[in-house]
């Protein structure tokens, strides 16, 4: 097979060229920038996601299309060059709050509740601004062909000023992040445990939300309004799979985004003909669907293992707790070929026997067993998270003082029980 | 459980057995406290609406200068929106609310909060120490990362609630009873001098709940203020010493053995008034 089959009918070289930023300065700076944008929006994505306010963001992307072809319009009025990428991205930042602040107003005073607010702005607004695009596609003023490049997004019509602002607001939009990294943290996870320490939680979620803006606006361009919001959602969505901490979640974000970005917008560089903003969503999309499939922490094929491992777990202490018992004259239990061979494989078996490793283990089952169960019973509702109750040893699973309360209450039911049904041979004397 | 709870108070009466915190209230804070010490909560005229409909209706309530206070009343009382308008957190109609006589606004460094355990997101990616670090970002203030002597602090938070063992882990994995822990060393990692409290017993395990009653005896010796919501009748009188009867407005306060009869509970709880009359214990005065 060729290496141009392989690459959809690009020449491998000119692929790695772009990749290795060696296809000229323009295209490497575009590039780069774009990377810097898949890196900003992983960074805020991350505590927009956190703070359940990823979908107000797809509002406010919607919500800048009047702003962009209001500003064009006002541009023309006054006699300025066609297409001025400052005034354009103004006006989009402008329409963009006011749809946000709409959502807000909308959930606030009304009984609506905030996805349906976000769905009547987000549609409102973006049909408001197809329907000023059209009006000025019909006035044939000079550049506003490129207008239509805000909806899906297009790389290779920026120029390298552009791309450089781009990386650079994107740079600081990320620094901002990490700068007020325990702030967002204490906002997202307890707003009303921060506010009562002092913590200006209405100004913290307006620094959040003008970050999420600031990564949309500078995202209009490359990605196009309709997907710039999955650059903030898939790559923390794509993280949370591969991790339980915060700061790791955060980098593995902005590597995500930044990896998104950069490969994205080389293939867009190399197939000019496709929207930009598709193939670097489809890129991210890509590795959400890697990591939602195979991340270790929280994957699907990770959590089927887990599942495969927790039947295991059960036989093989089910089988050991009855072998014990046969040795005490139960009848002897008829084990299934792999069980028996790992049990042998732990030293816990030879000849159809329990070895002394065995029974150890056959006994710290059963005290395992019977906790978990106290434990059950006598707090139903109680019951850890993400831990296998039964199978993990509950002397690791539960504290200290909690486990030494299940032994003692075990120990007076067995004693109660005991009384209850006197031996036969204390009946006898 | 009952057992467990019954042993502690007998051993109890008085002897704050403090390992922690029993130094005297240290007050670095740059508003020094006056002397002699001001009510540590005073509130007045304080009402609160949701659509127009009171919640709380003119609560004016003084608090002795030291003790447990349990809030209790029946569901739809008003009692954690009292804690929440108390800090700020839901919009007052009128009133004010003091704490060691100035607006309480300006004493948020002397106040601990433990908010309901329903009220975050547990599968958050953050570990029990990362939580409990939660309760310096007060001290520590804007951008600067959480130094060594606060995680330190934090650590010594969770040691005093049993969970030390338990600082890496993801708050998720933790049981319901080990949360409600997580979230009451957080606020002793706060080292206030006043704390709110929103249900901390509601729905742990008794050995849970055998820690939680240790710190708030400890915070008691310590000399610190603490208003508790309270679902649970039968133990108000073994854990607490004051008591604030409410139902949208305040019924009765006072020390629990006086107040806590069955005519009040009649009038806090209305239709409901037989069965809770019942339910009190026949010895009110397990503290003294």
């Amino acid at each position: 097979m060729s290496a141009e089959a392989l690459t959809g009918g690009i020449p491998l070289e000119e692929l790695l060229r772009v990749l290795f930023f060696q296809a000229g300065f323009n295209t490497a700076v575009v590039v780069a920038g774009t990377a810097a944008l898949g890196l900003a929006g992983g960074t805020v994505g991350t505590f927009l996601l956190l703070r359940r306010r990823a979908l107000v963001s797809d509002a406010l992307s919607h919500a800048t299309l009047p702003g962009i072809a209001v500003a064009f319009l006002i541009g023309a009025a006054l006699g300025l060059p066609g297409r001025s990428l400052p005034l354009l991205l103004a006006g989009a930042v402008v329409s963009g709050v006011l749809g946000l602040l709409t959502v807000q107003a909308l959930a606030r005073h009304t009984r609506l509740t905030e996805d349906s607010a976000i769905g009547a702005v987000l549609s409102v607004f973006f049909g408001l601004g197809i329907v000023l695009i059209s009006y000025i596609q019909n006035l044939e003023l000079a550049g506003q062909a490129g207008l239509k490049t805000f909806i899906l997004g297009q790389t290779a019509a920026m120029a390298r000023g552009e791309a450089i602002a781009i990386g650079l607001l994107a740079a600081g939009a990320a620094a901002a992040v990490a700068l007020l990294f325990k702030e967002f943290r204490a906002l997202a996870f307890d707003p009303g445990f921060a506010a009562v320490q002092g913590w200006p939680v209405a100004r913290l979620d307006l620094a959040l939300m003008g970050l999420a803006t600031l990564v949309t606006v500078i995202g209009l361009q490359t990605v196009g309004l309709i997907l710039v919001v999955a650059l903030l959602i898939i790559p923390p969505a794509a993280a949370r799979f591969w991790t339980d901490r915060l700061a790791l979640m955060t980098w593995l974000a902005a590597g995500i985004g930044a990896l998104s970005g950069w490969l994205g917008a080389t293939l867009s560089a190399l197939l000019p003909k496709m929207p930009a903003g598709a193939v670097i969503v489809l890129v991210a999309g890509f590795f959400f669907l890697l990591s939602f499939l195979f991340a270790p922490a929280r994957g699907l094929a990770a959590a089927a293992l887990r599942g495969l491992a927790l039947r295991a777990g059960y036989a093989e202490r089910a089988a050991l707790v009855r072998l014990l018992a046969a040795e005490g004259g139960a009848p002897a239990p008829v084990l299934a070929a792999p069980l028996r061979l790992a049990l042998a494989a732990r030293g816990h078996l030879r000849g159809g026997r329990l070895t002394g490793r065995g029974r150890a283990a056959a006994r710290r089952a059963e005290r395992n067993r019977r906790l978990w169960e106290r434990f059950l019973i006598d707090h139903p509702t109680l019951l850890p998270g993400q831990l296998r109750w039964g199978i993990d040893d509950i002397d690791e699973a539960l504290p200290g003082d909690l486990v030494r309360l299940l032994e003692e209450r075990d120990a007076q039911e067995r004693n109660a029980l005991a009384r209850q049904a006197p031996a036969p041979g204390r009946l006898a004397s | 459980m009952q057992h467990f709870i019954g042993r502690h108070a007998a051993a109890e009466p008085g002897s704050g057995d403090a390992d922690a915190g029993s130094s005297p209230l240290p007050d670095p804070l740059p508003n020094p406290l006056p002397n002699p010490l001001p009510s540590p909560l005073a509130i007045r005229g304080l009402t609160v609406a949701y659509h127009r409909r009171p919640v709380l209706w003119e609560v004016a309530y003084e608090a002795p200068p030291r003790g447990l206070i349990a809030v209790v009343g029946p569901n739809g009382a008003g009692k954690s929106t009292l804690i929440k308008a108390c800090l700020g957190l839901v919009p007052k109609v009128a009133g004010t609310v003091e704490a060691f006589g100035r607006p309480i606004g300006e004493q948020r460094r002397r106040i601990g909060y433990v908010p309901q355990r329903e009220s975050v997101d547990w599968d958050f990616p953050v570990s029990a120490l990362d939580v409990v670090a939660m309760g310096r970002y007060g001290r520590i203030g804007w951008f600067r990362r959480v130094s060594r002597a606060h995680k330190e602090a934090a650590l010594h938070a969770l040691e005093r609630v049993g969970m030390a063992d338990f600082a890496r882990r993801q708050i998720g994995q933790l049981s319901g009873g080990q949360q409600q822990r997580v979230f009451l060393a957080r606020a002793l990692a706060q080292e206030a001098q006043l704390y709110f409290m929103d249900e901390p017993f509601a729905g742990v395990d008794a050995a849970t709940e055998h820690a939680i009653l240790d710190v708030l005896r400890d915070l008691d010796a310590a000399g610190r203020t603490v208003v508790c919501v309270h679902h649970d009748l039968q133990t108000v009188g073994g854990y607490f010493d004051h008591v604030l009867l409410m139902n949208t407005r305040v019924v009765a306060h006072g020390r629990v053995a006086t107040t806590l009869t069955p005519e009040l509970l009649a009038r806090t709880y209305g239709g409901q008034s037989q069965a809770f009359a019942a339910a009190l214990p026949a010895r009110q005065d397990a503290r003294p």
